[in-house]
């Protein structure tokens, strides 16, 4: 047999076209494309008086300058509102150029198109826009005082308002020895790719037809939503996704504003335009994602046992909810984490502020759930005197699957379906030397440093449907081609998948080329998001895989005389099990599925209808059957697969400085069986990564007036190498039930519980509670100079804000 | 006062970029990093956020890094200019730190990549035989936000090691 | 983010040179490694209609280190790099103290292509090299059409991201006198990032005579306007170097009470105070570590930062992090 190529450390097979300046970035596709520069909003709020473009005209190579009276018919309504969520109550859309107001700094009001992006900013310079000013809205805090109101028309800023409930909360907490309450609160990030966002629209004016690069996580939503809005059929657009800088989320809300605004001028002018967002703009007009308030009240017993929680939070989610309530549900439907809570109550509000829009940004509000659940244990822990891995052991979830009677963002009920959190945090202690680790802080002691260890524990529904497809063709020359819809940015399908695909179709892996988020080959997909690319498309391939080779063996079989079932695939070579003598190519089954006429070459010849001695008397292509190797086939799970996963840190921090240094990250991960193990140890080092900066480096600061006074790469504090710890990793691979590859997502799994680990570090180094992320040295400084006035208890009993 | 829109000043300039010389006709205010992007259609080189802090635009001068989005086309005449084409263009026979990239998983979706690669070209001649805290200092100057740097650090490591053993045959 | 449409001159002598900058008085600038002033066009927060690109001119590469012994000056040309004069084991030699507060400037890539003089020119008070110019008692050399003067680090500097320059002037070389034989020299920071601004940073040089402290001077980064310097002569004078701790709460108490630290989103005021005060105890205190005694050439600072490529100079390996305990978080200020 040949080695099963599912579980190798294969290398990647895109590495060596990226890395010899091969790859095809969407800036790369039509480099002489006239060009799109945006004036984009220098107020928070305001309402546009009048627009003077008269300064933008006279300028040579300048093509076209459109405000949003220039946008055409469906383009001209607002922006869609992607995911309907019965808790929105005020759902609020952008245009694509803005109409009458104004509601963060950066949102797009000129489009000009010009003969290139040099010039297109020069007549950008030029506009004036006339602008009467509103007060700004910026924080949680001043929304949810509802005292000046983002949306005209609106009585407050909510936008969404839920609760959830399982079990009874109040009777959970009354019957509780102990309560705790923690008032909590995480800043704004972003996902920060290196690449940012970018269209290139190309209008054929013979054929009425739209051809779209974009840098997009969903090529089909694209698709699907500019059909929509540019009012052509479906067939007349195609959306595809090239090689992608890095998405990170911020890449699945669609359209963008300029996506749809640059689609209608392709078209108005029959050409092909291009945008190419820069960082400022990426800064100012992206997404960014996590700014959260939280409140958290649990009762629990004397051995640290759950017997209730309560959790109010509120969500800053901009100033438009394009991208519905993803992050607050999230957030809300992973707070119980891999405990078993008795009742538990989540209330949340959604709200707008005038800033930056809020949409999924790796881990997509689950580091925000697993912040309060994580700060809580170890706060029980603390109250109690206890260790804080014992608290947590004592409420893990031990049996699965584990319903957690909430439903979760694919509509489904939630289940952890799988894993084994005691082997887990066993696992960890080892790995981190959590039994040690006392004598190692009293040395630090002895030498004058401050060191302290914190832990934080995750599960992340992953591998949401509805479904992925897979296509498969295998050519006449045994080149397997394989398809699928959803887009790459990173994630090494080219090579996971192929490895899926070969082992199935038995052949070597160097013949299967993977190629994805081409509405041109493969229509049906949903995108890639939500840590689901291997768990779909992954198993959606696996299937189309097994059909190809359940139609290769029946035709071998006729060939070599044998039944299908005595038939294996290895190498390429079709032949009976056990028996190499009475074989044929793959490649061989490929021409004979294809009867022809004509023959093109020495293969085609085979097909053709004087190849067989006598003739059979019956159709070429029998009824049911298609010509061709080729099969297509989907995978549509019925809930979510849930991962799960464990970080420790070791940090010291500078008893003078407050520095803070992290000195060793270890990582305890469950994915299921894991295809590449390669791949998923990059994922999980990657989203330590982004968790650490979230945890010590990066927040969006954003003054009273809603200026962003960071926005560029000097200010916001994305970490260099010499900023990120060596990550140390250990693997669990428990199988899920809910797929045949029983593979769980891994793409987002190292984000999640970073920053909250390195919170539970700080805090047990410093013995100051740590209620908020992230925290800089200047922060901890002034925290070790209040703390020393107040109240030194870790476990303090907060009151309530609200 | 800017130059007069319209009239905007050019030049014709020599470059000469991996060896091979290009005469041009470019705007004087043209970055470096379009014009090999756009005019050479070398479009290895990434720009990332032009103001010189990620480093995806890097590219060598006369051997030694720089940001490309720093510098006027103009003014880089008279410099021999190297970027990731120029380390090696063939994906059936990458160069050592290409290959070290490969054998150490060291990028994911490759943006940041050539920047990386340029930079550590001409650091594993100044240095060959570097520490893992040397290497990780060596590409600090470069932001990468999906590989954690971890695997990058290797593969300085293992650049090294490829370098040495093709000079030693 | 493109720059606005400008016209570049690339004049080969100082003269021509000249010439341009006086007929572009109103709206030209000079360009050398284009460092600081490229990103600042990207941006379009300037909009220069001439830019005279100087790094052609022939006379302004000098790099030298030249006088007697003791007395010697280090002649940096306006095109030469900050690498270049980090590379440079005579200037190592003769003001170690400049070559360790290089490496702290950005990134190696970025100091392949910045000038030393461009930093003087560009005066940001959180740059390092305005701050080492005034503290070893620097000076440049200015030219126009109009004729020629030399101006101290006091006299160039006015205020932060200001010169006294004239539009018409260029800084044709920066001398950076060596440091005086018995002195100890040393400069640390602490930045949030490698590479960024140091929140606060402190270069300083203790004279030592006979194990006695004889003199101090302190220059700041980032909690001053402008880099002025601290003489604590008075204040450290007498002490046996072996003694020092016992004058360490007032060095940090002076420095404190100069310095005028402003906050933002990266460190509040206070903080950059209190930051100063303990980065200048830990200098002072490590520069009077009898075991610290090397004077010329002597790496004495030990944050373990070494930004540059890790061959030219020793780098402090590893200090300063967790001992015993497996460590990979690279290097760390302070």
């Amino acid at each position: 047999m040949t080695t099963r190529l599912f579980g190798q450390k294969i290398t990647r097979r895109e590495d060596p076209r990226l890395l010899t300046g091969h790859g095809r970035y969407v800036d790369d596709v039509s480099g002489t494309a006239i060009a799109a520069a945006f004036v984009r909003s220098p107020h928070a709020h305001a309402d546009i008086l009048d627009i003077d473009v008269t300064g933008a005209l006279d300028i040579d190579g300048v093509i076209a300058v459109w405000t949003y009276e220039d946008l055409p018919g469906q383009a001209a309504e607002r922006l869609p509102m992607l995911i309907p969520h019965p808790s929105i109550v005020a759902p609020h859309t952008g245009y694509a150029l803005a109409k009458d107001h104004v509601n963060f700094v950066g949102e797009p009001i000129v489009m000009v198109i010009a003969k290139d992006r040099y010039i297109a900013e020069d007549a950008a310079n030029r506009i004036d826009v006339d602008y009467s000013f509103k007060e700004a809205v910026v924080g949680v805090e001043q929304s949810r005082e509802g005292t000046r109101i983002v949306h005209e028309g609106m009585d407050d800023n909510v936008a969404a308002h839920i609760v959830q409930k399982v079990g009874d909360v109040d009777s959970g907490l009354d019957s509780a020895p102990y309560v705790l309450e923690l008032d909590l609160e995480f800043e704004r990030s972003a996902c920060m790719p290196m690449e940012g966002k970018g269209v290139v629209a190309s209008w054929d004016p013979g054929e009425g037809s739209l051809e779209v690069h974009s840098s997009t996580q969903t090529s089909t939503g694209l698709r699907a939503v500019l059909a929509a809005k540019l009012e052509l059929p479906l067939t007349k657009v195609e959306v595809i996704t090239p090689d992608v800088g890095g998405a990170f989320g911020v890449k699945i809300n669609h359209p963008w504003p300029e996506e749809l605004a640059v689609a209608c001028a392709a078209r108005a002018l029959e050409t092909t335009v291009k945008w190419t967002e820069d960082r400022r703009e990426h800064f100012i007009s992206s997404a960014h994602e996590r700014a959260q308030t939280q409140w958290v009240k649990v009762g629990f017993d004397d051995e640290g046992r759950i017997l209730g929680l309560d959790v109010k939070f509120w969500h800053d989610n901009g100033a438009y909810l394009p991208y519905g309530v993803i992050v607050p549900l999230n957030t809300s439907t992973h707070i119980m984490g891999p405990y078993v809570i008795p009742s538990f109550r989540v209330e949340y509000w959604s709200l707008y502020t005038n800033t930056v829009i809020v949409t999924p940004y790796r881990g997509a509000g689950r580091a925000h759930a697993v912040f309060m659940m994580e700060r809580t244990m170890d706060a029980i822990a603390a109250e109690l005197g206890l260790d804080r891995t014992e608290v947590r052991l004592r409420n893990f979830v031990r049996d699965f699957p584990h319903p957690m009677g909430l439903r979760m963002q694919d509509g489904a009920e939630g289940y952890i379906d799988s894993g084994d959190f005691v082997a887990s945090m066993a696992r960890l202690k080892e790995l981190v030397g959590w039994d040690d680790f006392e004598s190692y802080r009293e040395q630090a002691r002895s030498e004058g440093r401050r060191v302290g260890l914190g832990i934080a524990c995750y599960i992340e529904s992953t591998g949401a449907g509805p479904y992925e497809g897979g296509h498969i063709e295998v050519e006449t020359s045994g080149r397997v081609n394989v398809w699928t819809g959803l887009t790459t940015h990173g994630q090494a399908h080219a090579t996971v998948f192929a490895q899926i695909v070969a082992d199935e179709l038995g052949v070597p892996l160097d013949n299967v080329h993977v190629s994805t988020g081409d509405t041109r080959k493969l229509s049906y997909s949903v995108g890639t998001w939500g840590s689901r690319g291997a768990v779909m498309a992954g198993n959606a391939l696996h299937l189309t895989a097994k059909k190809v080779k359940e139609k290769a063996l029946k035709i071998a079989g006729e060939s070599l005389e044998a039944d299908p079932q005595d038939l294996e695939i290895v190498d390429g070579m079709i032949q009976v099990q056990g028996d190499p003598s009475s074989s044929m190519p793959l490649a061989a089954v490929s021409v004979l599925s294809n009867p022809l006429r004509y023959a093109f070459d020495e293969s085609a010849r085979a097909a053709t209808q004087f190849a067989k001695e006598s003739a059979a008397d019956e159709p070429s292509i029998k009824g049911g059957e298609q010509p061709g190797l080729e099969e297509q086939e989907f995978f549509s799970p019925v809930r979510s697969t849930v991962a799960n996963g464990m970080h420790a840190a070791i940090v010291e921090t500078d008893p003078e400085t407050a520095d803070i240094k992290i000195l060793r990250y270890c990582v305890i991960h469950d994915c299921g069986p894991m295809v590449n193990p390669l791949v998923v140890e990059g994922q999980v080092h990657g989203g330590v990564a982004q968790g650490v900066g979230g945890a010590l480096y990066e927040k969006m600061a954003y003054d009273t007036d809603g200026q962003l006074l960071n926005a560029s790469f000097m200010d916001f504090l994305m970490p260099f190498a010499s900023e990120v710890p060596h990550v140390e990793t250990d693997h669990l691979e428990t199988p899920s039930p809910l797929n045949p590859l029983g593979i769980k997502g891994a793409g987002e799994a190292g984000t999640i519980p970073a920053a909250t680990a390195i919170a539970s570090a700080i805090e047990d180094a410093e013995r100051i509670p740590i209620r908020s992320m992230p925290l800089d040295p200047s922060t901890l400084w002034h925290m070790r100079t209040s703390h020393r006035e107040g109240d030194n208890s870790l476990s303090r009993v907060t009151s309530p804000n609200h | 006062m800017t130059a007069d829109i319209g009239t905007e000043p050019t030049s014709t300039i020599r470059l000469s970029v991996n060896g091979v010389p290009h005469v041009l006709d470019v705007p004087d205010r043209k970055l470096l990093s379009d014009v090999l992007r756009q005019d050479l259609e070398l479009t290895g080189t990434h720009v990332g956020c032009e103001h010189g802090v990620c480093g995806a635009c890097t590219v060598q001068l006369d051997g030694d890094p720089v940001r490309s989005c720093l510098m006027f086309a103009v003014t880089a005449q008279g410099h021999e200019i190297k970027t990731v084409e120029g380390v090696g263009d063939d994906p059936e026979n990458p160069a050592d730190v290409q290959q070290a990239f490969i054998d150490c998983h060291g990028l994911q979706c490759g943006f940041c990549t050539p920047g990386f690669v340029t930079t550590i070209d001409a650091y594993i001649d100044e240095n060959p035989n570097p520490t893992e805290e040397e290497a990780r200092e060596a590409v600090s100057g470069n932001l990468c936000r999906c590989t954690g740097y971890q695997n990058i650090v290797s593969a300085v490591q293992r650049a090294a090691q490829l370098r040495a053993e093709g000079a030693r045959l | 983010m493109k720059p606005p449409p400008l016209r570049i001159h690339r004049p080969t002598s100082i003269d021509q040179t000249l010439d341009l900058l006086s007929e572009h008085s109103v709206s030209g600038k000079v360009l050398a490694g284009g460092q600081s002033l490229v990103p600042v066009l990207n941006m379009r927060l300037a909009a220069p209609s001439d830019l005279i690109d100087i790094t052609g001119v022939s006379g302004l590469d000098e790099l030298t280190v030249s006088g007697p012994e003791g007395q010697q000056e280090i002649a940096v040309g306006a095109t030469v790099t900050h690498r270049q004069v980090e590379r440079s084991v005579d200037i190592a030699r003769a003001n170690p103290l400049l070559a360790e507060a290089l490496r702290f400037v950005a990134h190696p890539a970025v100091r392949n292509r910045g000038t030393t003089v461009g930093s003087l020119a560009h005066a940001d008070p959180n740059g390092e090299m305005p701050m080492i110019l005034a503290l070893t008692g620097g000076s440049v050399d200015v030219r126009s059409r109009r004729g020629i003067r030399t101006l101290s680090a006091e006299e160039l500097n006015v205020g932060p991201l200001e010169t006294c320059l004239e539009s018409d002037e260029l800084i044709t070389r920066a001398i950076f006198p060596a440091l005086p034989a018995g002195s100890r020299a040393g400069f640390d920071e602490l930045a949030r990032r490698s590479g960024d601004y140091g929140l606060a940073g402190v270069g300083m040089i203790v004279d030592v005579e006979d194990e006695t402290v004889t003199g101090l001077r302190c220059g700041f980064i980032s909690v001053t306007d402008i880099p002025e310097v601290l003489d604590l002569g008075e204040v450290v004078s007498g002490t046996q170097i072996d003694e020092v701790a016992g004058v360490v709460s007032r060095v940090v108490d002076a420095v404190r009470d100069f310095i005028d630290p402003g906050g933002d989103i990266h460190a509040t005021a206070d903080y950059r105070r209190h930051l100063a005060g303990v980065i200048a105890s830990r200098l002072f205190r490590r520069l009077c570590r009898t075991d610290n005694a090397r004077i010329q050439g002597a790496q004495v600072h030990t944050a373990g930062n070494d930004a540059g490529n890790g061959t030219d100079t020793g780098a402090d390996a590893g200090s300063g992090t967790g001992k015993g305990i497996e460590n990979d978080t690279g290097r760390r200020r302070a």
